[in-house]
């Protein structure tokens, strides 16, 4: 982790110092003069060779300092301090939503294999996965915002701040960053179950005369579990990459927003810093999958006994 | 009800593509209490099926279409139940326990085996968590698992074969049911664990007052276990009777011929193996009359134009599905005993030594951690050393990990020994290089086991066997090529019109003789045959038996034959080796080794395997071995089989025996004979 974390530390902040257009004009508007400009940019320790530019900047992102804004005049600190637990938040919800959506529309699936309610879900799931986020958050908002003036079309309140206006204004967001991993998930379980429901296993489990419930949920599901978790990760990191889209269409204040506002002004700083911690989510959401495993699957041993 | 267990005409389709299979057509059979009996047929009779259908445990596409099952106890028939309803269930695990042929997969991986038995406790019993806990404990002791309250908590990949296998008999009796199905339970296990679990299975069943099935293609294992026998046959019953009366004076002429294939421990070493010729007919396509027809040595014209034949009484317990009258048969008897007097060919073992094996050494290194660092050797082999002349045929016996394999692939030289010199033809190879031993793989050929991933499934018959040929520049134009790939087919008895067909369009038997085709190609001195027939059907078996005795007495080939199965090594080999854990524990002419077993091991191996034959098998003692097959990774001090020998010394666990003449080559490893 600690090796990929370093690449991509590298490649971000290449690739803003490649990119095209000059960051003291992005900061100070393109009327100032040379003089300005060259004390600027003298400040901002543009004239040092890259590599040392690269390693201050390094050394600063690990005492926190990802130093200071162009475009709000602050530091990125203090930026992200307010946005990234909304983000997060989002994110977190989503996927705690789509998990038990998802696994058990698979399970209804699969358990129903060949029947309507399994065609239902299954074309539901490939249609809704096919969907861009955008698209579903434009839509949803024109039918219950602007027809219906049911909820709110924008916004974003902490739960402890009014509680009421929270959910409100979080239903269309949450909606539609989930659905993409409720499909997805879904439709692992329901090939996940259809594949362990063949195992011997289950047919000791039913010849020992359990319930049905009991064959599915407990012998079937938590062997299928096993590639669902290995989803966990990838779908954690999909929702903080698509909070970025369902930021933008709902306007809430989340680093999603912050970032697409910073990429359109070239506020360098910003960038880096999303970027850096959009990759330390999706590291550690690895991370954490490799430990469900562990949970999961009694065959994954952490220490190795002899 | 005087039955215990009353099922009459079970029939079982599955539908595919289309077209309906008809697994299973008419299987009835009854079971008393406290008995217990064997269901044995080939694979495709329905056995299985049969089993799973009392049970209401078929799938689909599968469809139990028919029959009447009556448990005592319960006034309706328990087909009519839903299948997973609760009278169902009831009946499963409550009163019909079933263990499965899989021990690796039939138990779920990531459920501790003590949660996996208490379950069924929990279902059926009404009682307490604690109290299930208790009695999972009681039936994991019963089933003799060391340590059972620790192991309460382990998961199934942390037991052996023999040891999941225990818990399955433990999991299935653990709500007392009447009646246990042990479907194929043993067939995946060594003969001494299986003999282990067959006895065990046996006690519980007689102290518990269970009645057993036991569903195998084994006729050993009915013989020596069941009271009465149900064979079957594509799908239907064609004959019970007691099992001394199957035995001794079998009636239908699939299970004269069933016996008739297979060999005893206790044969003649010449008697000839009479296959069953042809194929099960196809269950998708059955004809209208009796399904033998097609394969039987008895059949009369007439038997076309007849239905179906019933189930009729013919003795007491005794009945067979045959038109035929047993005076009928009886003379046709006469007539086929009269043709069928010949004897195994006659061959010829010349004095001079093919090959040589000089204290083979072969280890593995076990690495681990993160720089793969050398952590320990398995001895997969340890100073192995044995020869074999021109034309002899030298078998190899030992259960799984005793190193036959790798002794095989040595001789091949896929890897390069340790230490020890292999001879051929005087030559020393162990440590040529590649480039020079392409005269040496041309006289060594080999033939596998499984002969369905054994072929290249995209190459055609002809190109498989005639690789070799091509290889070795045998074959100066084309005209010769396929003159000599003709040649193969038909020393195989294969159709040389055959040849360009490809692997799957063959049946299993007739891709073993592609196999030994393609061995035979550049007219090998050696064959090394690793398990050529386990794969098999006992019928098919017999076929390729036959034939391997045949190319032998005619091409003066020597053999080396690979197998666990003791009766068909002791019909095919001259002298036998006996491996234990990489270790040659003993050497013996076929005849020697059979009457006199030296080894204790030897001994114990031959007497834990069931033979064909109730009234001697009511005469043998099986022997009692203990213990697990240990692996090679912990292999015990001094002589590998110390820890479970039954006549262990002192030095037996100190210093590992040396392989010792006893005289007129019978060889022995234990310190029992003098042995230093």
């Amino acid at each position: 982790m600690l090796i990929v974390m370093l690449i991509i530390s590298f490649g971000v902040f290449m690739l803003v110092s490649l990119l095209p257009g000059d960051a003291v004009y992005a900061m100070l508007g393109d009327t100032i003069s040379q003089e300005t400009y060259d004390m600027v940019y003298h400040e901002l320790g543009l004239d040092q060779p890259l590599l040392l530019r690269y390693g201050n900047w390094m050394l600063g992102v690990l005492r926190g300092d990802f130093g200071t804004s162009y475009q709000f005049h602050m530091p990125v600190v203090d930026l992200l301090k307010t946005r990234v637990p909304i983000t997060i938040f989002l994110s977190i919800l989503a996927t705690l939503i789509a998990m038990p959506l998802g696994v058990l529309f698979g399970v209804i699936a699969a358990v129903h294999r060949g029947k309507k309610i399994d065609t239902v879900i299954t074309l539901t799931a490939n249609a809704c996965s096919c969907l861009p986020q955008f698209w579903i958050g434009i839509f949803l908002m024109y039918i219950f915002s602007v027809q219906l003036g049911w909820l709110p079309s924008f916004g974003f309140t902490w739960p402890w701040e009014n509680f009421g206006q929270h959910i409100l204004e979080l239903i269309m967001p949450i909606i539609c960053l989930s659905i993409d991993g409720i499909a997805g998930i879904a439709r692992q379980t329901r090939s996940s179950m259809l594949e362990s429901i063949r195992q011997d296993y289950v047919r000791t489990a039913w010849s020992k005369g359990l319930t049905e419930r009991s064959v599915i949920y407990i012998h079937t599901l938590k062997n299928s579990m096993i590639p669902i978790v290995s989803l966990l990760g990838v779908r954690l990191s999909y929702m903080v990459g698509g909070s970025i889209f369902v930021e933008s269409v709902f306007s809430i204040p989340g680093m999603g927003s912050l970032l697409v506002r910073a990429i359109t002004s070239k506020d360098i700083p910003v960038v880096q810093a999303c970027v850096l911690l959009t990759a330390f989510v999706t590291c550690a959401a690895y991370i954490l999958t490799d430990l469900l495993y562990v949970l999961v699957d009694p065959r994954i041993k952490l220490t190795q006994k002899d | 009800m005087e039955n215990l267990l009353q099922v009459e005409g079970i029939k079982t389709d599955f539908i595919t593509t289309g077209k309906r299979v008809e697994a299973v057509v008419n299987a009835s059979f009854d079971l008393k209490r406290g008995e217990i009996i064997g269901i044995v047929g080939e694979s495709g009779s329905g056995k299985s099926v049969t089993m799973l259908s009392v049970l209401k445990l078929i799938n689909p596409p599968g469809r139990v279409v028919g029959g009447d099952v009556r448990l005592a106890g319960i006034e309706e028939n328990i087909l009519s139940f839903d299948s997973k309803g609760e009278k169902m269930r009831n009946v499963r695990g409550g009163r019909i326990g079933m263990i499965f042929q899989e021990p690796m997969t039939s138990l779920n991986p990531v459920l501790t085996v003590g949660y996996q038995i208490a379950e069924t406790i929990l279902t059926h019993k009404k009682c307490s968590k604690a109290e299930a806990k208790q009695k999972a404990i009681e039936m994991m002791k019963a089933v003799r698992i060391p340590d059972a309250e620790r192991r309460y908590n382990a998961y199934p990949q942390e037991f052996s074969g023999g040891m999941r296998q225990r818990i399955m008999i433990a999991i299935a009796l653990a709500a007392d049911p009447d009646v246990l199905i042990a479907d194929e339970a043993t067939t995946a296990l060594d003969v001494t664990i299986q003999a282990q679990l067959l006895e065990m299975l046996k006690e519980l069943a007689q102290t518990r007052g269970v009645a057993v099935i036991i569903v195998t293609h084994n006729m050993g294992i009915v013989a020596r276990y069941a009271d009465r026998i149900y064979v079957m046959y594509s799908g239907s019953v064609v004959e019970t009777a007691e099992t001394d009366v199957i035995f001794g004076c079998p009636e239908h002429p699939y299970t004269r011929g069933l016996l008739a294939a297979i060999p005893r421990l206790n044969d003649a070493k010449d008697r000839v193996l009479v296959p069953i010729d042809g194929l099960l007919p196809d269950a998708s396509n059955r004809a209208p009359y009796c399904a033998f027809y097609e394969r039987c040595l008895y059949r009369k014209n007439s038997c076309a134009k007849m239905p179906i034949p019933k189930l009729t009484g013919i003795g007491t317990n005794h009945f067979v599905a045959c038109h035929l009258t047993v005076a009928e048969r009886a003379a046709r008897q006469a007539e086929l005993l009269e043709r069928e007097q010949r004897k195994t060919p006659k061959k010829q073992i010349r004095e001079e030594t093919c090959i040589e094996v000089r204290n083979l050494t072969k280890r593995f290194a076990v690495r681990a951690g993160l720089l793969q660092k050398t952590v320990g050797y398995v001895h997969a082999l340890e100073k192995v050393s044995f020869a074999i002349r021109r034309g002899e045929t030298l078998g190899v016996v030992g259960e799984s990990g005793c190193g036959k394999s790798t002794l095989a692939r040595l001789i091949m030289r896929v890897y390069a020994p340790d230490e020890g010199e292999i001879l051929f033809h005087g030559r020393d190879i162990a440590h040529e290089k590649e480039r020079n031993l392409k005269d040496v793989r041309r006289e060594v050929a080999m033939v596998f086991q499984d002969p369905y991933s054994s072929l290249d499934p995209r190459q055609t018959a002809e190109s498989i066997v005639g690789e070799a040929l091509k290889i070795h520049h045998l074959c100066p134009d084309k005209e010769a090529y396929g003159k000599r790939v003709s040649e193969l087919f038909r020393l195989v008895e294969l159709d040389p019109e055959l040849r360009k067909r490809v692997p799957h369009e063959f049946s299993g038997g007739q891709r073993q003789r592609l196999g030994i085709a393609r061995a035979l190609a550049a007219s090998p001195t050696l064959i090394i045959f690793d398990e050529p027939i386990s794969a098999l059907d006992v019928s098919v078996q017999a076929q390729i038996i036959n034939l391997l005795e045949k190319l032998q007495a005619q091409l003066g080939v020597s053999y080396m034959f690979i197998a666990h199965d003791l009766a068909v090594v002791r019909h095919i080999s001259d002298r036998i080796l006996v491996m234990y854990l990489g270790q040659a524990v003993e050497i013996a002419s076929c005849e020697k080794l059979y009457e006199m077993p030296l080894h204790p091991y030897t001994q114990a191996l031959l007497s834990s395997v069931p033979t064909a034959d109730p009234v001697l098998e009511r005469t043998r003692q099986p022997l009692k071995l203990g213990g697990e097959i240990p692996s090679v990774l912990k292999r015990p001090k001094g002589c590998p089989f110390s820890d479970r020998c039954p006549k262990a010394m002192e030095c037996c666990h100190i210093l590992s025996p040396e392989l010792v003449d006893m005289g007129e080559g019978h060889m022995v490893a234990c310190h029992l004979y003098g042995g230093k």
